[in-house]
């Protein structure tokens, strides 16, 4: 069957491994996402997801592997470098200034990627190229009327919309989602899964999370992670009926 | 109602008119030796606001801030020191005892060492950073208390270097404190400047989460190495002033205990706020110099004070006038 031409993956690892003493973390992991796709990574606790997050990003450095984005080799490039490029990505544990506004802390993020920050003169609280944008950008996500409340004083909820936002600010040309909706409540974790569709049209995702319901309904592509090796990448479809990835993983969710 | 902002403005400006007028009350009174007093506090307080730019605003705990200040005060010694001597330092760098070069040069000897001495320690940070800036400052406190040449850890003695762009004489009390105060004016207002500028922004951000600010896209270490370096040049020209003042400079000025005093008027007058640090210098040195009048074991006293500042007022004395700010903690 002939293939239709497809465009190169915007993010492509190959051969992929961390190892942490004896452990292997990321075990020869290969993974691709397609520029506009969800692609969701699985898998039961420890099997690697976070460690694959940190590596995508730059915190950790692979032991072996290349990680290509956007058509570039950033394998060697530290963490800001590839933020810079496009590569945004927001934390499993809510991340926020805690002192700062709603408005200063995405204000922050867009500066990040308004040219370089030594800026000595200017007050940057009064500075329209930061604050009319972070307001939309708050807008946006549904904080437009928290903008003058310290992070730390916003809800959980809040908090991570608020993660999200800063990590939209950056300009992203895609988004590593660590489990945006861990400790949220019922009804919040509805609404992010809302406004996470809203921005499956503008965005590429990749989304680790461990909400089945939430994974199954947004992702065009799901990989499932089990002791750093991915044992299957397919459409949801596919991953439901596969063999290895009920008796691996599945079997023990009585969701699925 | 006065919201507290408002009384932490109108608190900044009563002390700093008080400052102002202090040389008018103190001949008034005829107590001049109180001028001299309050231009070694003044001095200090430049030290400790600068301290505050990276312990305060950037959360880096530095404990070797008295290299940077002793580096500064030795270069104006040696350079008055040359000029009196008609010889060069090093055998061609010519001496001088005018104030309009020899602060400058301390600023940016400071500043240099700052870098070097950044530039190894910001890639650790906690307890590791304490450490290594300590043993930097050690190690540049060695050097002078071996250095013969000027006097060892006997010190320098010079003469000159006291007349300001050839016609302010800083021989005379009064002037020179206005000097002073002038430079810490500046020193306050561009500091000002700076922290709510975007780099302010950003060195706060690092303090409050450095791992996210990479993650936003920002390198960090650059950001915090400016800082640093910054900061070790505004404590160089507090070196440079203090040189002026005493006309004699020893390595006491940059031992290690200087560093914890330049900590402690930080952390006493309120972290991350720069009048705290002035107001600190104040407190602790008045302290300093006039609890030994009650006894002798006046640190018996004045350590229990410190305790309770830092327990029941988190943000130091000038901070507990200040708008509560959520979520910082100790400092915001």
């Amino acid at each position: 069957m002939a293939e239709p031409l497809v465009e190169a993956p915007l993010l492509e690892a190959r051969g992929l491994i961390k190892r942490f003493g004896g452990i292997v973390a990321t075990d020869n992991l290969s993974l691709a996402v397609e520029p506009g796709e969800i692609h969701a990574v699985i898998g039961p606790n420890g099997a690697g997801k976070t460690t694959l997050i940190a590596q995508l990003s730059g915190e950790l450095r692979s032991d072996a592997g290349t990680i290509r984005f956007a058509g570039e080799d950033v394998t060697d490039l530290p963490v800001y470098d590839r933020s810079r490029r496009g590569l945004a990505r927001s934390f499993q544990i809510t991340s926020v200034f805690r002192a700062f506004t709603a408005l200063e802390n995405v204000a922050l993020a867009l500066q990040a990627h308004d040219s370089h920050s030594f800026r000595f003169w200017k007050d940057a609280s009064r500075d329209p190229a930061l604050v009319e944008p972070a307001r939309r950008m708050l807008e946006q996500v549904g904080l437009g009327a928290r903008a003058e409340i310290a992070a730390a004083e916003l809800a959980h909820g809040e908090q991570r919309q608020l993660e999200i936002a800063m990590a939209l600010a950056t300009g992203p040309r895609m988004l590593l989602l660590d489990e945006p909706m861990a400790g949220m409540g019922r009804d919040e974790a509805v609404r992010m899964t809302a406004f996470l569709r809203t921005l499956k049209q503008s965005e590429t995702i990749l989304l680790i999370e461990h909400d089945m319901d939430v994974v199954f309904a947004l992702a065009d592509r799901i990989t499932v992670l089990v002791y750093g090796r991915a044992i299957a990448s397919g459409t949801p479809a596919e991953i439901r009926v596969n063999q290895e990835v009920r008796q691996a993983y599945l079997g023990e969710d009585e969701h699925a | 109602m006065i919201s507290s902002l408002d009384r932490s403005r109108i608190f900044v400006l009563l002390l700093l008119a008080a400052l102002a007028l202090l040389p008018i009350v103190a001949t008034i009174g005829g107590e001049e030796f109180y001028i001299g007093q309050f231009r070694r506090i003044l001095i200090f307080a430049i030290a400790a606001i600068s301290l505050d730019l990276i312990l305060g605003y950037g959360g880096m705990v530095s404990l070797g801030h008295a290299a940077f200040l002793g580096a500064g005060a030795y270069v104006v010694a040696i350079l008055v020191h040359h000029a009196s001597e008609e010889t060069r330092f090093l055998g061609f760098i010519p001496g001088t005892f005018e104030p309009l070069i020899a602060w400058p040069a301390a600023m940016l000897v400071s500043a240099a060492l700052a870098f070097f001495i950044g530039l190894v320690s910001l890639r650790t940070s906690g307890v590791y950073f304490i450490m290594i800036t300590l043993a930097f400052a050690q190690m540049v406190y060695y050097v002078f208390v071996s250095w013969r040449a000027y006097g060892g850890d006997d010190g320098l003695r010079f003469r000159g270097g006291d007349t300001l762009a050839g016609f302010i004489d800083l021989g005379n009390d009064v002037v020179f404190y206005y000097v002073v105060f002038a430079v810490l004016l500046g020193v306050l207002y561009l500091g000002q400047r700076l922290v709510k500028s975007r780099f302010g922004r950003v060195i706060e951000g690092c303090r409050e989460n450095e791992r996210r600010m990479r993650a936003l896209g920002f390198p960090t270490y650059r950001y915090k190495l400016t800082a640093f370096t910054l900061a070790g040049a505004v404590a160089g020209l507090a070196g440079a002033l203090f040189a002026t003042q005493e006309s004699y400079i020893s390595p006491s000025i940059m031992h290690w205990t200087r560093s914890g005093d330049l900590i402690i008027m930080v952390i006493l007058g309120g972290m991350g706020t720069l009048y705290g640090p002035l107001v600190g210098a104040v407190v602790f040195m008045l302290m300093e110099k006039f609890l030994p009048d009650y006894t002798q074991h006046w640190q018996i006293v004045f350590g229990p004070i410190l305790v309770l500042i830092v327990l029941f007022a988190r943000r130091g004395v000038f901070g507990w006038l200040l708008p509560a700010r959520p979520g910082g903690g100790g400092h915001g």
